[in-house]
């Protein structure tokens, strides 16, 4: 009891103003997934349209180094669009893969979180050094 | 006991094109989750390497290749058309005589994508 915990018929259970805490804290973890999720998607719906339709003008234009690099060079606003792109696919990605690991793997938990937030990491870092290379 | 019922109610369920649907959301999000570091990487050569992006560029020539590619495009297709179908749905409110004609769209819109790609590339 003193340490926060109340014991009925053996099973230690969390004190009422613990288990809020921790209630609150999932909830609140929740719904910022829920958010950003959401929030991801509808960033992600208008960059995937624009992208689709650069993918068949970019192989319809020529698809070599030279010519992506060029193209990314023509206006400041590609580099601004991909990074923007780049973003919403990091927070997106781990967001949408989180519940599949648990449904389909049965895998959740900390641990779990952890890795996601590092392929989040991963993305961001490896998404904004792609854009960084096509635009440098 | 519980997954007996589970997996009967799953069975049911099945039958349901919006099941179909959340398949090919959840199949077609892995995949580009897994494609998106390989494209990345791919693409972050461009600078340093540009010799090597185009030797790569020139491998993914062969038929073998632009295959997966054109599975590849439609996976994305498929999960915007997918995605904006489920933001309508949670966002704009759920009418249970317009779901299969809003899944008939994006699967069509997913699939239309998906060949003109491969015509053209």
């Amino acid at each position: 009891m003193a340490s926060g915990h109340a014991e009925t018929n053996g099973i230690v259970r969390a004190t009422n103003a613990q288990a809020d805490a921790q209630w609150g804290r999932h909830a609140r973890f929740a719904a910022w997934r829920f958010v950003l999720q959401r929030a991801s998607a509808a960033v992600l719906a208008v960059c995937v349209v624009i992208h689709l339709a650069s993918i068949i003008y970019g192989v319809r234009h020529g698809l070599t180094s030279q010519a992506i690099v060029a193209r990314m060079h023509a206006s400041a606003i590609w580099p601004a669009f991909y990074a923007v792109f780049v973003v919403a696919a990091a927070v997106h990605a781990p967001l949408g893969l989180r519940p599949i690991v648990d449904e389909w793997l049965g895998l959740r938990g900390r641990g779990v979180d952890a890795v996601l937030a590092l392929f989040a990491c991963v993305l961001l870092a490896g998404g904004v050094y792609a854009v960084a290379s096509l635009a440098g | 006991m519980r997954t007996t019922t589970a997996r009967r109610n799953d069975f049911r369920a099945r039958g349901h094109a919006a099941y179909w649907a959340f398949v090919v959301h959840r199949v077609s999000g892995i995949a580009l989750a897994l494609f998106l570091p390989v494209h990345f990487f791919v693409l972050s050569q461009a600078l340093a390497r540009p010799a090597a992006l185009d030797r790569f560029l020139n491998w993914t020539q062969q038929p073998a290749v632009k295959v997966s590619e054109t599975l590849l495009v439609l996976a994305l297709a498929a999960h915007l058309a997918g995605g904006v179908r489920l933001l309508l749905v949670e966002f704009v409110g759920w009418r249970a005589e317009w779901q299969k004609s809003a899944l008939a769209i994006a699967a069509a819109l997913a699939c239309g994508y998906a060949l003109l790609f491969a015509l053209v590339a």
